[in-house]
């Protein structure tokens, strides 16, 4: 692409990687999560591939990286899931402990960050499966497609 | 049948009101969550969340799969 599109991706590819990361960190407090500051972080891969072509966008995001970030993701999200398996699947175990244990007022009070129990290490688990797994993807048919 | 079930179906815009009650008002207490949204999705129905989660990774391993340079000239 022309000098321009490079020059305004590269503005643009910290913003959106800092606001997909807000999205993912903030999930349990405020509107958005994992899945949908997932996206937003990979739509920044897109970004790339359009602005800089797919090979040069592939020689840094490596697949094999890739496939490690997104399984693992779902590992740690059905390893948290099975922790609470002592009461029942999908127990919320961490609620009380201090890691991330507050259990907040009724009402809304969206300072009190130090909550949700496992919902926020969720939220992280499925936002490594979807970030590495929709970048995969947008990367693997650049690379089909040979946008450059 | 189906007219005798739509008939006997609750007036629109007033839902049988327990389930949603429930969560709105114990899913603080419950899962420390704020956001009740969160709360839904990655605690009270974490099995469909967790079929969302395995629906992505095939569909990142078929697009993978299929799009993958034949010859292997690529980097990829």
């Amino acid at each position: 692409m022309s000098k321009i599109v490079r020059t305004t991706a590269q503005f643009l590819t910290p913003a959106i990687l800092l606001y997909g990361l807000y999205l993912i960190v903030h999930g349990h407090v405020t509107s958005g999560g994992g899945f949908q500051g997932g996206a937003v972080f990979a739509s920044s891969a897109a970004l790339l591939v359009v602005a800089f072509g797919s090979k040069h966008v592939a020689a840094f995001l490596k697949e094999h990286h890739l496939v490690v970030l997104s399984s693992s993701g779902a590992l740690i999200f059905i390893g948290l899931a099975f922790a609470g398996m002592g009461v029942t699947f999908f127990y919320n175990l961490f609620v009380g402990s201090p890691l991330f244990g507050n259990i907040p007022a009724y009402g809304s009070n969206p300072e009190d960050i130090w909550t949700g129990g496992t919902v926020p290490l969720m939220n992280f688990a499925v936002a490594m499966n979807v970030v590495a797994g929709l970048s995969a993807i947008v990367i693997a048919m650049g690379l089909a497609l040979r946008i450059r | 049948m189906v007219f005798a079930c739509a008939a006997l179906m609750r007036p629109f815009g007033t839902p049988p009101s327990m389930m949603d009650d429930y969560i709105i008002n114990n899913s603080q207490q419950e899962t420390g969550t704020n956001n009740v949204v969160s709360a839904v999705v990655f605690d009270y129905r974490g099995y469909d969340t967790l079929g969302e989660a395995t629906v992505l990774f095939l569909t990142a391993t078929a697009v993978i799969m299929l799009f993958r340079d034949r010859k292997g000239e690529g980097t990829n």
